[in-house]
Protein backbone atom coordinates (compact mmCIF):
# COMPACT_ATOMS: atom_id res chain seq x y z
CA UNK A 1 0.00 0.00 0.00
CA UNK A 2 1.43 3.36 -1.03
CA UNK A 3 0.28 6.62 0.57
CA UNK A 4 0.81 10.27 -0.34
CA UNK A 5 1.49 13.22 1.97
CA UNK A 6 -2.13 14.23 2.19
CA UNK A 7 -3.15 10.77 3.31
CA UNK A 8 -0.40 10.79 5.94
CA UNK A 9 -1.61 14.13 7.37
CA UNK A 10 -5.21 12.97 7.40
CA UNK A 11 -4.26 9.80 9.28
CA UNK A 12 -1.51 11.35 11.41
CA UNK A 13 -3.71 11.75 14.45
CA UNK A 14 -5.06 8.19 14.23
CA UNK A 15 -1.50 6.99 13.67
CA UNK A 16 -0.27 8.63 16.85
CA UNK A 17 -3.20 7.04 18.72
CA UNK A 18 -2.31 3.62 17.29
CA UNK A 19 -5.71 3.62 15.64
CA UNK A 20 -4.71 2.50 12.12
CA UNK A 21 -4.51 -0.94 10.51
CA UNK A 22 -1.07 -2.65 10.47
CA UNK A 23 -0.92 -2.18 6.68
CA UNK A 24 -1.60 1.53 6.88
CA UNK A 25 0.86 1.93 9.74
CA UNK A 26 3.58 0.30 7.66
CA UNK A 27 2.73 2.42 4.61
CA UNK A 28 2.84 5.63 6.67
CA UNK A 29 6.19 4.71 8.19
CA UNK A 30 7.66 3.83 4.81
CA UNK A 31 6.44 7.12 3.36
CA UNK A 32 7.85 9.13 6.27
CA UNK A 33 11.28 7.59 5.84
CA UNK A 34 11.60 9.22 2.45
CA UNK A 35 9.66 12.40 3.27
CA UNK A 36 11.21 14.71 5.90
CA UNK A 37 8.15 16.94 5.95
CA UNK A 38 5.78 14.13 6.90
CA UNK A 39 8.32 12.74 9.37
CA UNK A 40 8.29 16.19 11.02
CA UNK A 41 4.52 16.28 11.17
CA UNK A 42 4.34 12.86 12.84
CA UNK A 43 7.12 13.69 15.30
CA UNK A 44 5.46 17.01 16.06
CA UNK A 45 2.11 15.37 16.82
CA UNK A 46 3.77 12.84 19.10
CA UNK A 47 5.34 15.72 21.01
CA UNK A 48 2.01 17.53 21.28
CA UNK A 49 0.26 14.44 22.66
CA UNK A 50 3.10 13.68 25.05
CA UNK A 51 3.61 17.22 26.36
CA UNK A 52 -0.04 18.17 26.80
CA UNK A 53 -0.85 14.76 28.25
CA UNK A 54 1.66 15.32 31.05
CA UNK A 55 0.11 15.77 34.49
CA UNK A 56 1.98 19.01 34.98
CA UNK A 57 -0.18 20.54 32.24
CA UNK A 58 -3.41 19.88 34.13
CA UNK A 59 -2.70 21.63 37.40
CA UNK A 60 -5.61 22.98 39.36
CA UNK A 61 -5.36 26.22 41.35
CA UNK A 62 -4.08 25.86 44.89
CA UNK A 63 -6.91 25.12 47.34
CA UNK A 64 -9.39 24.30 44.56
CA UNK A 65 -10.47 20.99 46.13
CA UNK A 66 -11.01 22.51 49.58
CA UNK A 67 -13.00 25.42 48.19
CA UNK A 68 -15.18 23.04 46.20
CA UNK A 69 -15.78 20.88 49.24
CA UNK A 70 -16.63 23.90 51.38
CA UNK A 71 -19.05 25.32 48.80
CA UNK A 72 -20.76 21.97 48.54
CA UNK A 73 -21.16 21.79 52.30
CA UNK A 74 -22.41 25.36 52.64
CA UNK A 75 -24.85 25.40 49.77
CA UNK A 76 -26.17 21.90 49.60
CA UNK A 77 -26.03 20.36 53.01
CA UNK A 78 -28.15 22.59 55.24
CA UNK A 79 -29.07 19.45 57.19
CA UNK A 80 -25.52 19.46 58.54
CA UNK A 81 -25.82 22.97 59.92
CA UNK A 82 -23.69 23.27 63.05
CA UNK A 83 -24.94 24.02 66.52
CA UNK A 84 -24.34 27.78 66.13
CA UNK A 85 -26.26 27.74 62.86
CA UNK A 86 -29.29 26.28 64.58
CA UNK A 87 -28.99 28.76 67.43
CA UNK A 88 -28.95 31.68 64.98
CA UNK A 89 -31.95 30.25 63.13
CA UNK A 90 -33.79 29.74 66.40
CA UNK A 91 -33.04 33.27 67.59
CA UNK A 92 -34.15 34.68 64.26
CA UNK A 93 -37.45 32.83 64.43
CA UNK A 94 -38.11 34.26 67.87
CA UNK A 95 -37.39 37.76 66.61
CA UNK A 96 -39.62 37.34 63.58
CA UNK A 97 -42.39 35.82 65.67
CA UNK A 98 -42.06 38.70 68.11
CA UNK A 99 -42.33 41.19 65.30
CA UNK A 100 -45.57 39.60 64.12
CA UNK A 101 -46.97 39.76 67.62
CA UNK A 102 -46.15 43.46 67.80
CA UNK A 103 -47.71 44.08 64.41
CA UNK A 104 -50.86 42.21 65.34
CA UNK A 105 -51.26 43.90 68.71
CA UNK A 106 -50.92 47.30 67.06
CA UNK A 107 -53.88 46.15 64.90
CA UNK A 108 -52.75 47.95 61.84
CA UNK A 109 -54.79 46.74 58.86
CA UNK A 110 -52.50 45.01 56.43
CA UNK A 111 -54.01 44.95 52.92
CA UNK A 112 -54.72 41.32 52.16
CA UNK A 113 -55.82 41.49 48.54
CA UNK A 114 -53.35 40.56 45.87
CA UNK A 115 -54.15 41.38 42.28
CA UNK A 116 -54.93 38.39 40.09
CA UNK A 117 -52.69 39.87 37.44
CA UNK A 118 -49.70 39.64 39.72
CA UNK A 119 -49.85 35.86 39.58
CA UNK A 120 -46.92 34.62 37.55
CA UNK A 121 -47.90 33.38 34.11
CA UNK A 122 -46.23 30.01 34.70
CA UNK A 123 -48.92 29.17 37.25
CA UNK A 124 -51.00 28.14 34.26
CA UNK A 125 -48.73 25.19 33.46
CA UNK A 126 -50.07 21.92 34.91
CA UNK A 127 -47.72 21.14 37.82
CA UNK A 128 -47.43 17.46 36.90
CA UNK A 129 -46.63 18.11 33.24
CA UNK A 130 -43.58 16.06 32.23
CA UNK A 131 -40.81 18.38 31.05
CA UNK A 132 -37.12 18.22 30.20
CA UNK A 133 -34.46 20.41 31.71
CA UNK A 134 -31.10 20.89 30.10
CA UNK A 135 -28.61 21.25 32.92
CA UNK A 136 -26.59 24.40 32.55
CA UNK A 137 -29.54 26.01 30.77
CA UNK A 138 -32.26 28.14 32.28
CA UNK A 139 -35.34 26.79 30.53
CA UNK A 140 -37.59 23.77 30.77
CA UNK A 141 -39.16 22.26 27.69
CA UNK A 142 -41.78 19.83 26.44
CA UNK A 143 -40.02 16.60 25.43
CA UNK A 144 -41.01 17.33 21.81
CA UNK A 145 -39.35 20.76 21.77
CA UNK A 146 -36.74 21.27 19.08
CA UNK A 147 -34.75 23.91 20.87
CA UNK A 148 -33.39 21.85 23.75
CA UNK A 149 -29.76 22.59 24.23
CA UNK A 150 -27.61 19.47 24.52
CA UNK A 151 -30.47 17.00 24.74
CA UNK A 152 -28.11 14.20 25.79
CA UNK A 153 -27.75 15.60 29.28
CA UNK A 154 -31.36 16.74 29.67
CA UNK A 155 -33.20 15.32 32.65
CA UNK A 156 -36.90 14.65 33.03
CA UNK A 157 -38.98 16.12 35.85
CA UNK A 158 -42.38 17.66 36.46
CA UNK A 159 -43.07 21.29 35.55
CA UNK A 160 -43.57 22.04 39.22
CA UNK A 161 -40.17 20.64 40.12
CA UNK A 162 -38.54 22.60 37.29
CA UNK A 163 -40.11 25.83 38.48
CA UNK A 164 -39.07 25.14 42.05
CA UNK A 165 -35.52 24.68 40.83
CA UNK A 166 -35.65 28.11 39.22
CA UNK A 167 -36.08 27.10 35.58
CA UNK A 168 -38.42 29.12 33.38
CA UNK A 169 -40.73 27.84 30.62
CA UNK A 170 -39.32 27.68 27.10
CA UNK A 171 -40.94 30.53 25.16
CA UNK A 172 -41.24 28.33 22.08
CA UNK A 173 -42.75 24.99 23.08
CA UNK A 174 -44.60 26.31 26.15
CA UNK A 175 -45.76 29.52 24.53
CA UNK A 176 -49.45 28.72 24.94
CA UNK A 177 -49.06 28.85 28.70
CA UNK A 178 -47.30 32.18 28.66
CA UNK A 179 -50.15 34.63 28.82
CA UNK A 180 -49.33 38.25 28.19
CA UNK A 181 -50.83 40.19 31.07
CA UNK B 1 -1.67 -8.30 40.42
CA UNK B 2 -4.93 -6.62 39.58
CA UNK B 3 -5.53 -5.82 35.96
CA UNK B 4 -6.74 -2.41 34.77
CA UNK B 5 -10.13 -3.98 34.05
CA UNK B 6 -10.43 -5.33 37.57
CA UNK B 7 -9.51 -1.94 38.93
CA UNK B 8 -12.15 -0.34 36.75
CA UNK B 9 -14.77 -2.80 37.89
CA UNK B 10 -13.81 -2.26 41.50
CA UNK B 11 -14.03 1.50 41.10
CA UNK B 12 -17.37 1.40 39.33
CA UNK B 13 -19.02 -0.93 41.84
CA UNK B 14 -17.76 1.33 44.62
CA UNK B 15 -19.29 4.23 42.72
CA UNK B 16 -22.61 2.40 42.29
CA UNK B 17 -22.72 1.71 46.00
CA UNK B 18 -21.98 5.37 46.77
CA UNK B 19 -24.68 6.54 44.38
CA UNK B 20 -27.24 4.30 46.00
CA UNK B 21 -26.39 5.52 49.50
CA UNK B 22 -26.52 9.16 48.38
CA UNK B 23 -29.91 8.66 46.75
CA UNK B 24 -31.08 6.97 49.95
CA UNK B 25 -30.25 10.11 51.87
CA UNK B 26 -26.55 10.04 52.80
CA UNK B 27 -25.99 13.33 51.03
CA UNK B 28 -22.66 14.01 52.70
CA UNK B 29 -21.13 11.18 50.63
CA UNK B 30 -21.53 13.22 47.46
CA UNK B 31 -18.11 14.81 47.80
CA UNK B 32 -16.53 11.38 47.89
CA UNK B 33 -18.31 10.54 44.65
CA UNK B 34 -17.15 13.72 42.92
CA UNK B 35 -13.60 13.93 44.23
CA UNK B 36 -11.96 11.58 41.71
CA UNK B 37 -13.30 13.79 38.90
CA UNK B 38 -12.86 17.27 40.35
CA UNK B 39 -9.71 17.94 38.32
CA UNK B 40 -11.45 16.91 35.12
CA UNK B 41 -14.39 19.14 35.90
CA UNK B 42 -12.03 22.09 36.30
CA UNK B 43 -10.08 21.26 33.15
CA UNK B 44 -13.27 20.95 31.10
CA UNK B 45 -14.50 24.32 32.33
CA UNK B 46 -11.09 25.91 31.72
CA UNK B 47 -10.97 24.56 28.17
CA UNK B 48 -14.03 26.63 27.35
CA UNK B 49 -13.63 29.67 29.57
CA UNK B 50 -9.83 30.15 29.41
CA UNK B 51 -9.84 31.99 32.73
CA UNK B 52 -8.90 30.28 35.99
CA UNK B 53 -11.28 32.14 38.28
CA UNK B 54 -14.21 31.77 35.89
CA UNK B 55 -13.39 28.10 35.38
CA UNK B 56 -13.30 27.41 39.11
CA UNK B 57 -16.62 29.14 39.62
CA UNK B 58 -18.19 27.22 36.75
CA UNK B 59 -16.74 23.96 38.11
CA UNK B 60 -18.28 24.61 41.54
CA UNK B 61 -21.61 25.52 40.00
CA UNK B 62 -21.60 22.37 37.86
CA UNK B 63 -20.88 20.14 40.87
CA UNK B 64 -23.70 21.81 42.80
CA UNK B 65 -26.08 21.23 39.89
CA UNK B 66 -25.06 17.60 39.67
CA UNK B 67 -25.73 17.24 43.38
CA UNK B 68 -29.11 18.91 43.12
CA UNK B 69 -30.17 16.65 40.27
CA UNK B 70 -28.56 13.42 41.41
CA UNK B 71 -32.03 11.90 41.73
CA UNK B 72 -32.46 12.24 37.98
CA UNK B 73 -29.13 10.68 37.05
CA UNK B 74 -29.86 7.73 34.76
CA UNK B 75 -27.51 4.98 35.72
CA UNK B 76 -27.04 3.51 32.28
CA UNK B 77 -24.56 6.37 31.73
CA UNK B 78 -21.28 6.76 33.59
CA UNK B 79 -21.45 9.25 36.42
CA UNK B 80 -18.27 10.98 35.22
CA UNK B 81 -19.72 11.42 31.72
CA UNK B 82 -22.88 12.95 33.12
CA UNK B 83 -20.94 15.24 35.44
CA UNK B 84 -18.75 16.47 32.59
CA UNK B 85 -21.78 17.07 30.36
CA UNK B 86 -23.22 19.32 33.04
CA UNK B 87 -19.86 21.08 33.35
CA UNK B 88 -19.57 21.66 29.61
CA UNK B 89 -23.11 23.08 29.51
CA UNK B 90 -22.43 25.36 32.44
CA UNK B 91 -19.18 26.63 30.92
CA UNK B 92 -20.75 27.16 27.50
CA UNK B 93 -23.54 29.19 29.03
CA UNK B 94 -21.00 31.46 30.73
CA UNK B 95 -18.92 31.62 27.58
CA UNK B 96 -21.89 32.90 25.58
CA UNK B 97 -22.12 35.78 28.04
CA UNK B 98 -18.38 36.46 27.72
CA UNK B 99 -18.59 36.42 23.94
CA UNK B 100 -20.91 39.37 23.92
CA UNK B 101 -17.82 41.42 24.82
CA UNK B 102 -14.92 39.53 23.32
CA UNK B 103 -13.61 38.69 19.88
CA UNK B 104 -13.60 35.19 18.46
CA UNK B 105 -10.24 33.44 18.57
CA UNK B 106 -8.45 33.38 15.24
CA UNK B 107 -8.51 29.65 14.79
CA UNK B 108 -12.32 29.49 14.78
CA UNK B 109 -12.55 30.47 11.15
CA UNK B 110 -11.43 27.39 9.20
CA UNK B 111 -14.21 25.08 8.20
CA UNK B 112 -14.01 21.64 9.77
CA UNK B 113 -14.67 19.91 6.47
CA UNK B 114 -11.86 21.69 4.63
CA UNK B 115 -8.40 20.18 4.49
CA UNK B 116 -5.86 21.46 7.00
CA UNK B 117 -2.39 21.54 5.58
CA UNK B 118 0.43 21.46 8.12
CA UNK B 119 3.13 24.08 7.77
CA UNK B 120 6.57 23.07 6.69
CA UNK B 121 9.14 23.44 9.45
CA UNK B 122 12.53 22.54 10.59
CA UNK B 123 11.85 19.58 12.81
CA UNK B 124 11.36 19.66 16.54
CA UNK B 125 11.76 16.03 17.36
CA UNK B 126 12.22 14.42 20.72
CA UNK B 127 11.28 17.19 23.07
CA UNK B 128 12.01 15.86 26.56
CA UNK B 129 9.12 16.28 28.94
CA UNK B 130 11.49 17.80 31.53
CA UNK B 131 10.99 21.13 29.77
CA UNK B 132 7.60 21.20 31.47
CA UNK B 133 9.42 21.98 34.71
CA UNK B 134 9.77 25.47 33.30
CA UNK B 135 6.85 27.77 33.90
CA UNK B 136 7.32 29.74 30.71
CA UNK B 137 7.07 26.57 28.65
CA UNK B 138 3.83 25.56 30.32
CA UNK B 139 2.52 29.09 29.81
CA UNK B 140 3.45 28.97 26.13
CA UNK B 141 1.64 25.66 25.70
CA UNK B 142 -1.45 27.01 27.46
CA UNK B 143 -1.38 30.16 25.35
CA UNK B 144 -1.21 28.13 22.16
CA UNK B 145 -4.15 26.04 23.37
CA UNK B 146 -6.13 29.19 24.12
CA UNK B 147 -5.70 30.26 20.49
CA UNK B 148 -7.66 27.29 19.18
CA UNK B 149 -11.35 27.61 18.46
CA UNK B 150 -13.62 26.34 21.19
CA UNK B 151 -14.78 23.19 19.43
CA UNK B 152 -11.19 22.07 18.89
CA UNK B 153 -10.12 23.02 22.39
CA UNK B 154 -12.92 21.06 24.05
CA UNK B 155 -12.07 17.87 22.17
CA UNK B 156 -8.34 18.26 22.69
CA UNK B 157 -8.61 18.86 26.44
CA UNK B 158 -10.93 15.92 27.09
CA UNK B 159 -9.06 13.53 24.86
CA UNK B 160 -5.39 14.47 25.11
CA UNK B 161 -5.16 16.20 28.47
CA UNK B 162 -7.79 14.28 30.43
CA UNK B 163 -7.12 11.12 28.42
CA UNK B 164 -10.72 10.14 27.87
CA UNK B 165 -11.56 7.73 25.06
CA UNK B 166 -12.87 8.91 21.69
CA UNK B 167 -16.27 7.42 22.60
CA UNK B 168 -16.48 9.12 25.96
CA UNK B 169 -15.41 12.46 24.51
CA UNK B 170 -18.13 12.11 21.85
CA UNK B 171 -20.76 11.33 24.47
CA UNK B 172 -19.83 14.26 26.69
CA UNK B 173 -19.84 16.76 23.84
CA UNK B 174 -22.89 15.19 22.19
CA UNK B 175 -21.13 14.82 18.82
CA UNK B 176 -20.21 11.80 16.67
CA UNK B 177 -16.96 9.86 17.11
CA UNK B 178 -16.08 10.88 13.54
CA UNK B 179 -16.33 14.55 14.56
CA UNK B 180 -14.14 13.89 17.58
CA UNK B 181 -11.46 12.41 15.34
CA UNK B 182 -11.64 15.22 12.78
CA UNK B 183 -11.47 17.92 15.43
CA UNK B 184 -8.69 16.14 17.27
CA UNK B 185 -6.60 15.91 14.10
CA UNK B 186 -7.16 19.62 13.47
CA UNK B 187 -6.39 20.59 17.04
CA UNK B 188 -3.16 18.61 17.17
CA UNK B 189 -1.93 19.88 13.82
CA UNK B 190 -2.76 23.48 14.70
CA UNK B 191 -0.97 23.20 18.04
CA UNK B 192 2.06 21.74 16.36
CA UNK B 193 2.06 24.61 13.90
CA UNK B 194 1.56 27.21 16.62
CA UNK B 195 4.44 25.85 18.67
CA UNK B 196 6.95 24.94 16.02
CA UNK B 197 10.14 26.98 15.88
CA UNK B 198 10.11 29.46 13.05
CA UNK B 199 6.43 30.21 13.17
CA UNK B 200 5.56 33.70 14.33
CA UNK B 201 3.20 32.60 17.07
CA UNK B 202 3.14 30.52 20.25
CA UNK B 203 6.32 30.58 22.24
CA UNK B 204 8.51 31.61 19.31
CA UNK B 205 7.75 35.34 19.36
CA UNK B 206 6.74 35.57 23.01
CA UNK B 207 9.99 34.06 24.15
CA UNK B 208 12.08 35.15 21.18
CA UNK B 209 13.16 31.68 20.19
CA UNK B 210 14.60 32.15 16.75
CA UNK B 211 14.58 29.41 14.18
CA UNK B 212 17.01 26.69 15.16
CA UNK B 213 17.32 28.02 18.70
CA UNK B 214 15.47 25.22 20.40
CA UNK B 215 13.97 26.24 23.74
CA UNK B 216 14.33 22.77 25.19
CA UNK B 217 18.08 22.63 24.83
Amino acid sequence: MGVNCEKVWRESSNYVDGDVSPDLRKAIEEHAQGCPRCATVLAGLKNIVQLYGDERMSEVPLGYGQRLHRRLENDMLPARRGFMGWMVAFAASILVGGAFEVARSASVGVPEHVSQHSQPADRQIPPDLGVLVSLGGKLFHLPTCRSINNRASAVAMTAQQAMQDGYTPCPRCLRKYLRVV
Amino acid sequence: MRTALQNDLGASSHEDALLKRIKDGERELFYELVQPYERRVYAAALSILRNEAEAEDAAQEAVLKAFKHIGQFREEAKFSTWLLQITINEARMRRRKQLAHAMEPIADQPNEDGEYIPRDFADWREIPSEILERHEIRDALMKALAMLGEKYREVFVLRDMQRLSIEETAKILDISTASVKTRLLRARLMLRDLLSPGFGGGWTTKLSFAKGNKPWE
